[in-house]
């Protein structure tokens, strides 16, 4: 890059002569990988606290298989290895969080393979994936190990009237309802990350306020998510549940700041990701109040990333000055 | 979409503490000066004077050519050394003429009458202007006298001092917004008389509340002047964005501020027009901020135009045993150097001595699709998606995607965290595409 060069006063001057501009933020990509790892402190320690201290386990299962397995594809495709940059780490991390409590290690470690090997690195790696790799690996593990995947242990402080089963299965099956107070802390079956409502939200304020979530894509999640439902619930209220309900259920928070906030996965343009946002919630609406199942986030946010490339063509920005009819 | 700002835009580091509170320094005259005949945007002068020949400070040593076009004039007294091409700043050699000092530092003869700031008329005012050999000091360097000369059909209202340095390191303007607030005032009606325009406004960035609180102060007494103070934003000097960001207006692509009623000027052009007007002055003279955290001795210096990089850094002490980079220009937009003899030229604004620390890059990975470079982009461009057409060799689809509206103010690759050089990309598809549109005129 540099040539040591003697100028005419005899002073060591190294030429550095790449292009303007010459100042940079000092991001870098594996520097956002583990500011988001860092995000899932909370619902880290959330789980633990809710779910015992063995959870650990799932989650380093979960992220050293990934680490693992993007290890080795890149050494077998003789590729730089990169398992330092914390996005297998990450990749590992958010999938431990989507499982149940007391999970199969051996099923978790399978999960992981398929999310890195299926879910990223078929597609050339980092930044090519269409898919939110952690769900593709979710999404594997349903299918091969439906029954274990929906088995729900009560949380540790959990008082005789609630249920191991998670507070959107005891809806759809049983009509019953759970205070938002106890989803909104945590103390409700569910998978790890989403149980806390709370540890999940300080996690993903800090990723908008460094700047590395846009806000545009949550926000617009919550908002599709309050209409939507909201709709139905004006309808009748007996049969479907109160908007906040559904924001605080399940993992539809966990999803809307972690999941569908995947840079590779969701828009480039702000229009873009406000199209991405309400389209998850609505087809998330229509999976959790008509479908067969009680929780949809997974699948919403991959039929949403599919659209991904449709959006971003479909939503170019104005051209600044550029008037609407000399476009084509 | 509020007047006071634009969309887009991110706020580097300033670094305007290392030279905002040193006054400008006159530098004396150098061994020697380069002139490249080249130092405006349009046609090159004609050089008038030969090898030998003698030339006094403020001669006239080329002549402008066609309309546009500027002329140069000697900042030193000496002899003609040679004619030939000599290394500018811009990393293409150009004709210049070279002239040794013979090191006496005289001030600058009247070689031009001084005029009447009351009974000028503005055909007066752009005469002198373009005898003057006064260019944009902005950067691009555009002669003054052009932008002076709308054509009829163009109705012009109001004039727009910039005064937002938004560069980093960068801080002639504001010292000169601060050390001669009257001459600027007065270098503004000039131009507001040459066009015949009702409105005069300075617009200034909120972070040099010095300058907004004088100048405030001294426009009270002119009633068609005012200060307007701007939400601090990188690229608000872009012409397009200061236009946008004063009068709510878009410039549409390809279209010139003249188009939505507006002209620019830069404050050091507004006083060198004043200069010129009331002292007779040529343009010989550069204003720059000599900065960064690679050389000894950060300065705001007044340099004879044509004084070798060098000679001004050896003035500011030499650089420190950390520097690694040298840019003439602002951070963002300037153009790293490789030959020290390159010339200060009549439109620097700046020389940059910058260390490892200051111009760290983090190594490039693929493309994370996050969006940052789309949110960042002044002219709602997708910069991630042109630097790809360009890798691709796609440059009609380039074209499509106004590939050639960047203006690479470096917006994008600032913000770009898996660290892609999004401006050097398209800075190549924008050369091949206007390339191609050259030949589809041709056909």
């Amino acid at each position: 890059m540099g040539t040591l060069t003697q100028t005419e006063t005899k002073q060591k001057v190294y030429f550095d002569l790449t292009t303007s501009p010459h100042l940079h933020s000092g991001w870098s990509t594996s520097k956002v990988m583990w500011f988001v790892n860092l995000a899932l402190v909370p619902s880290i320690a959330a789980a633990l606290v809710f779910f015992g201290i063995y959870q650990i386990l799932i989650i380093l299962t979960a992220v050293i298989f990934a680490v693992g397995t993007e290890a080795l594809i890149q050494y077998i495709r003789k590729k730089e290895i990169t398992w330092f940059d914390g996005s297998a780490a990450l990749t590992g991390l958010l999938l431990a969080l989507t499982l149940p409590p007391n999970f199969s290690l051996s099923a978790t470690a399978i999960g992981s393979v398929v999310a890195i090997g299926l879910g990223k690195q078929i597609f050339g790696g980092i930044g090519y994936n269409i898919f939110n790799p952690a769900l593709v690996g979710r999404a594997f593990l349903q299918a091969a190990f439906p029954v274990q995947i929906t088995t729900w242990t009560k949380p540790n402080f959990a008082v005789d009237s609630v249920s191991s089963a998670t507070p959107l299965a005891a809806f759809k099956f049983d009509k019953l309802i759970t205070d938002t107070p106890a989803l909104a802390l945590g103390n409700v079956g569910g998978s790890l990350g989403e149980t806390s409502a709370l540890a999940v939200l300080i996690g993903g304020i800090f990723l908008i306020a460094v700047g590395i979530v846009n806000w545009r894509i949550p926000f617009s999640m919550i908002i599709g998510m309050f209409v939507f439902s909201g709709v139905f619930w004006l309808i009748n209220p007996q049969q479907y549940p109160t908007p906040v309900f559904q924001i605080f259920a399940g993992s539809f928070l966990f999803g809307a700041m972690f999941m569908a906030t995947d840079w590779v996965t969701s828009p480039i343009t702000n229009k873009g990701m406000w199209i991405f946002g309400l389209g998850i919630s609505l087809v998330l609406v229509v999976i959790r109040l008509f479908g067969g199942l009680p929780e949809g986030v997974m699948y919403s946010i991959l039929i949403m990333n599919a659209f991904v490339p449709m959006i971003n063509r479909f939503t170019k920005p104005r051209t600044f000055g550029a008037v609407k009819e000399d476009k084509k | 979409m509020a007047i006071g700002t634009f969309n887009g835009g991110i706020h580097p580091p300033e670094y305007k503490e290392l030279t905002e509170n040193c006054a400008f320094e006159v530098m004396p005259a150098p061994a020697e000066i380069v002139l490249p005949i080249s130092q405006h945007l349009g046609k090159d002068a004609q050089p008038v004077v030969k090898k030998g020949d003698e030339v006094t400070v403020g001669q006239l040593v080329a002549k402008a050519e066609g309309f546009i076009s500027a002329p140069i004039h000697s900042s030193v007294n000496g002899k003609v050394l040679s004619i030939g091409k000599e290394n500018t700043p811009s990393g293409f050699p150009k004709d210049s003429i070279v002239i040794k000092s013979n090191g006496i530092t005289a001030s600058q003869p009247n070689l031009l009458p001084p005029l009447n700031l009351e009974t000028i008329t503005p055909d007066e005012i752009r005469q002198r202007v373009a005898e003057a050999g006064i260019v944009g000091q902005g950067g691009a360097a555009f002669p003054t006298y052009v932008k002076l000369s709308p054509p009829m059909d163009k109705k012009i209202d109001v004039v727009i001092l910039n005064g937002c340095e938004c560069e980093p390191y960068l801080t002639r303007d504001y010292r000169f917004m601060i050390e001669r607030p009257d001459d600027l005032i007065e270098g503004l009606k000039l131009i507001i008389k040459a066009l015949g325009v009702e409105r005069g406004i300075i617009g200034i960035e909120d972070n040099k509340p010095k300058a907004i609180k004088i100048l405030s102060e001294k426009v009270k007494n002119h009633k068609s002047i005012e200060v307007i103070s701007l939400k601090t934003k990188y690229p608000q000097g872009a012409e397009k964005m200061l236009i946008k960001a004063v009068t709510g207006k878009e410039v549409p692509p390809g279209k010139l501020p003249m188009d939505v009623g507006a002209v620019i000027q830069n404050i050091g052009t507004a006083l060198a027009i004043y200069d010129a007007v009331v002292k007779g002055e040529v343009l010989i003279t550069a204003a720059l901020t000599v900065s960064g955290k690679g050389i000894k001795n950060p300065k705001n210096l007044l340099v004879p135009v044509g004084t070798p990089i060098q000679d001004v850094i050896d003035y500011c002490g030499g650089v420190t045993e950390e520097a690694v980079k040298i840019v003439v220009g602002g951070p963002m937009m300037g153009v790293a150097q490789f030959d020290l003899h390159a010339p200060v030229l009549k439109a620097t604004s700046g020389i940059l001595v910058l260390t490892k620390e200051e111009v760290s890059k983090n190594p490039e990975t693929p493309c994370l699709r996050c969006g940052q470079c789309v949110g960042a982009c002044p002219l709602n461009l997708v910069p991630t998606k042109l630097a790809r057409y360009s890798q691709l060799h796609k440059y009609e689809e380039a074209e499509d995607a106004d590939i050639t509206v960047c203006m690479e103010c470096g917006t994008c690759a600032y913000t770009c965290p898996a660290n892609i050089p999004l401006v050097q990309w398209i800075r190549l598809g924008k050369q091949k595409v206007l390339q191609m549109q050259k030949e589809r005129m041709k056909n």
